[in-house]
């Protein structure tokens, strides 16, 4: 590794430049004004406040952070406020062009009202263009006296202020599982109470800071208990979280247990494309065109509607329709893994892409309307029941959801660690090397595919009952992305990374309302920002990691990821 | 130790030629269904060819861009179809303000220039600080790992352009120059239609030249070869790349204008699809040869507009134009499949 050339202020200049670009572009997408009325400290701080605050935070606590390492503590200081002004003179100076220039012509959230929003207080013109640089400047220097700070306080600080953020956030849902004292002296109305924001800080600032001194130790101690002690310990932990699963929707109430069913049939799907991505390195597209299959199985077969059909076949039950349409779904993987399996890398992509296009299109179209129902869909798609039970409510679902992914787990848990498993991998990382080892990609891969798309059906499955009725629209490319995102969010071939990932991409903008407009830029964001610095997840794979990190040049990603800075300066 | 290699097919293969046979017996029914019915005359299938050609041109326009890159890096780059459609918006805005002032009316060409100049320069905006930001960084990176990236720009892309512009679709303004019909012999041709060719034609012409003649264009030849080795004579590599993506954003633009004039909407998911065809003329011509993707580009944009009427009316399927975007992508998983090397490129394709 090269050594780190000391930090210059042109530097600090440049990522403040980042978070000033960064800042207008979430307040011309429409962000500031929608986060606007949504108040994180009751009257106090907006949730555009912390989110305009975070772009100039972030990169004058890199600056400054960097300045330290190299120039030392007066430097840092600094460089921290120059990165927080000259964010805040960009936004400052978005503010001042917005009136004068007529933006609104192009962009439709540059209006009078975003000014007012962007601009501290009653503030107005210059003014208010010259208090903005010097919040900047403030909040620039925070930044950089909290890199002062010991590392584990640091960490602590920084874990305090985003969760105080989200406890903010998601204040509906976490009003329904605490006690209504507590309720009612954190909360207001809207947002925080001002107490509230304190106690909760200093509450998880504490916890944080005595897990990063405790974990270690803690670890240390469960490696040096004897394997038999230490396996009754993982079975302990299994019962528990088995049984906090199987208790929740009791806790959770009708509007959380239908996010989790949601998030539920993400977690499936995304179980199923990590063997197609994670295991195998096959990256499938098209993989709604599973999900989509498992779905329509489902309701044309359980569906009184489509007379035609039910010329044929009879009304089916929940029941007796599911091995059917996983059936469905894995005749259709492995009749559409047999062409697409003659392609590799990119290409297998795109291929896979237009068959999940084709697919929809046709389920769309009027040719196969009498047998799919068209652009109207289908309705009337039988509920799950049996032994005088009835699914129908979130909650009730929430345990066949629960069911699946759990079956699912562990189907995928064991494959991984099979012969067939190791056979994937070595596909992934070179499919000749591996063919040498006398591995056979066609039938290797053609089974990663019907895996995933058995996963992906059984999901849709439930999906199309639970909904009771469908239209093609719910499966657009958007969903393969989706759960692609899942992955890489949680980190490719792992297992638990899929669960985070559907939790933080699926439940969290479920839960954030606001944020729901927002979601997509979000995720294309969320995935080149994984790709560039954190390519292998949340929660990575073991294997995976090792893979990745050998594959990167240690210079690829040095100390400036973007190259801009670097490039600068070179005389063009 | 060779028996695997001497064993050339194995039984995907007959299952492939059996799908191609199927596919193959349906089109020629089709279309000897429909052409012994005589529904169409042939004035109306010449009208169909031209409308298909003028379609081509636009996706041969953005065909380019992938091809090139492609050549170049060996990536594709998904958010390709997004550069087009900002190109498209900032034609957009530009025409509108030409509109209101009355500008447009009174000076076509000159707006349809200052049009044109308007989208190259956002597309190729948006195009370089794409690479700088999200490409270049992982050039080096896995396989996988660009092209999930080129994922998110899209997304991205496509987003900001939603928040930025809004959610709707908008109308392009009217350049009542090029609104009615020319009657050449035989065939009607669209005014508009004729300014597409014209303007793909001259562009054309001149990427050719850069590419071909120019000093740049040998750097961009010398880069796609073999990136050490350009780097060791003195070719700035870094520089040669964004190079090619502003030149891909520059047809990009151009293609988006030409869109906003023949199909007269915007809107921020407009690229997507385009860009699928687009890669698809790309593959069709053969990835990383650019006189393959303008004949990738000009070979589809005629199936799609005869193909429905053709072959899928013939088999008796109702409202076939339903599934014109699925001829394009029925078009492009075959020869993925069949020939992933395209018509024109046998060097790339080791590299698929």
């Amino acid at each position: 590794m090269q050594k780190e050339r000391p930090y210059s202020l042109l530097d600090a200049a440049t990522l403040g430049l980042y978070g000033g670009i960064a800042a207008i572009m979430i307040a011309l997408v429409g962000m500031v004004d929608a986060f606007e009325r949504k108040d994180i400290i009751a009257d106090v701080v907006t949730m555009s406040q912390v989110l305009l605050s975070a772009m100039a935070f972030t990169p004058a606590f890199f600056a400054a952070s960097r300045a330290q390492r190299t120039r030392g503590k007066g430097i840092s200081l600094v460089a921290g406020a120059v990165a927080g002004s000259i964010a805040a003179l960009l936004v400052a100076l978005l503010a001042l062009a917005i009136v004068p220039l007529n933006l609104r012509a192009v962009f439709v959230n540059a209006t009078p009202v975003l000014v007012n929003e962007l601009m501290p207080g009653d503030l107005e013109g210059i003014i208010g263009a010259v208090v903005l640089v010097a919040a900047g400047l403030v909040v620039g220097v925070i930044a950089a006296l909290l890199t002062w700070l010991p590392g584990v306080l640091r960490r602590a600080t920084i874990i305090s202020l985003v969760s105080v953020t989200l406890i903010a956030l998601l204040a509906d849902v976490i009003a329904v599982v605490i006690p209504r004292e507590v309720d009612r002296y954190i909360y207001r109305s809207n947002g925080l109470s001002v107490e509230g924001a304190i106690t909760v800080f200093v509450v998880i600032l504490v916890i944080a800071c005595l897990w990063q001194v405790l974990q270690p130790k803690l670890n240390r101690a469960v490696a040096n208990l004897p394997e038999s002690r230490r396996q009754v310990l993982r079975f302990v932990t299994t019962i528990v979280l088995l049984a906090l699963l199987f208790a929740a929707p009791a806790l959770l109430g009708s509007y959380l247990s239908e996010v989790a069913d949601l998030v539920g049939f993400y977690i499936v799907m995304a179980l199923g494309l990590n063997v197609v991505v994670g295991f195998a390195g096959l990256l499938d597209l098209g993989y709604v065109a599973f999900f989509a299959i498992g779905a329509y199985t489902m309701a044309v077969l359980t569906t009184p509607e489509l007379p035609l059909v039910r010329s044929f076949i009879p009304q089916l039950s929940f029941w007796a329709a599911l091995p059917l349409a996983v059936l469905a779904a894995l005749l259709a993987g492995v009749l559409l893994g047999v062409p697409v399996l003659k392609t590799r890398g990119d290409y297998l992509a795109i291929i896979t892409l237009g068959f999940g296009e084709i697919i929809r299109l046709l389920v769309l179209s009027d040719a196969l309307k009498p047998v799919m129902g068209g652009a109207q869909g289908v309705t009337g798609i039988a509920r799950p029941e049996g032994f005088g039970l009835r699914a129908d409510t979130p909650q009730e679902f929430y345990y066949l959801i629960l069911i699946s992914i759990l079956i699912a787990w562990f189907i995928t848990a064991r494959l991984k660690k099979s012969r067939l498993g190791r056979a994937w991998m070595a596909i992934r990382e070179d499919e000749d090397v591996a063919a040498a080892m006398s591995i056979n990609l066609v039938g290797y891969k053609l089974a990663a595919f019907a895996t995933g798309a058995t996963l992906a059906g059984l999901s849709g499955a439930f999906f199309g009952s639970k909904l009771g009725s469908m239209v093609p629209a719910s499966f657009n490319v958007l969903v393969s992305i989706n759960v692609l995102a899942v992955l890489i969010v949680g980190g490719m071939g792992s297992l638990p990374g899929v669960v985070v990932g559907a939790i933080a991409l699926i439940g969290l903008p479920e839960l954030l309302r606001e944020f729901n407009e927002f979601r997509w830029w979000v995720y294309g964001a969320v995935l080149v920002a994984m790709m560039l610095f954190r390519p292998e997840g949340l929660w990575p794979d073991a294997v995976r990691e090792r893979e990745l990190l050998e594959d990167h040049e240690p210079n690829v990603i040095d100390e400036d990821p973007t190259g801009l800075a670097k490039d600068a300066t070179v005389p063009t | 130790m060779f028996s695997n290699l001497r064993r050339k097919y194995d039984f995907t293969d007959y299952i492939l030629w059996l799908i191609g046979a199927t596919l193959l017996i349906a089109i020629i029914y089709g279309s000897f269904v429909t052409l012994s019915s005589g529904k169409y005359t042939t004035e109306q299938w010449l009208n169909f060819v031209i409308f298909g050609l003028a379609q081509g041109g636009i996706y041969a326009l953005i065909a380019l861009g992938y091809t090139m890159v492609y050549g170049i890096l060996g990536m594709i780059n998904f958010a390709h179809g997004e550069f087009f459609m900002f190109g498209t918006f900032g034609a957009f805005f530009v025409a509108e303000a030409l509109a209101s002032s009355g500008f447009l009316e009174s000076n076509p060409l000159l707006s349809i220039i200052v049009m044109l100049m308007a989208a190259m320069i956002v597309s190729a905006t948006v195009a370089v600080l794409s690479e700088r930001i999200a490409y270049r960084p992982l050039r080096r990176a896995p396989r996988l790992v660009p092209l999930i990236t080129a994922i998110g720009v899209s997304y991205f892309l496509q987003y900001t352009a939603r928040g930025f512009f809004g959610s709707g679709v908008e109308a392009f303004p009217n350049v009542p120059a090029l609104a009615g019909v020319v009657q050449l012999g035989p065939i009607t041709m669209q005014r508009s239609q004729i300014a597409v060719f014209a303007a793909t034609g001259i562009l054309l012409f001149l990427l050719w030249f850069i590419v071909s003649k120019t000093k740049v264009g040998r750097a961009i030849r010398s880069v796609a070869e073999d990136k050490d080795a350009a780097a060791l004579m003195g070719v700035n590599v870094d520089r040669t790349i964004a190079l090619t993506f502003a030149l891909g954003g520059i047809m990009a633009g151009a293609a988006g204008v030409m869109y906003g004039l023949v199909f007269r909407q915007v809107a921020f998911y407009m690229g997507f699809v385009p860009g699928l065809k687009a890669f698809t003329a790309a593959v069709l011509g053969g990835i990383g040869n650019l006189a393959g993707a303008v004949m990738g580009g000009l070979i589809l944009g005629v199936i799609e507009s005869v193909g429905p009427s053709l072959f899928l009316e013939g088999i008796g399927i109702p409202s076939p134009h339903q599934l014109k975007d699925g001829i394009a992508f029925t078009v492009l998983v075959l020869i993925l499949i069949f020939r992933p090397s395209g018509i024109l490129g046998e060097r790339l394709s080791k590299r698929a």
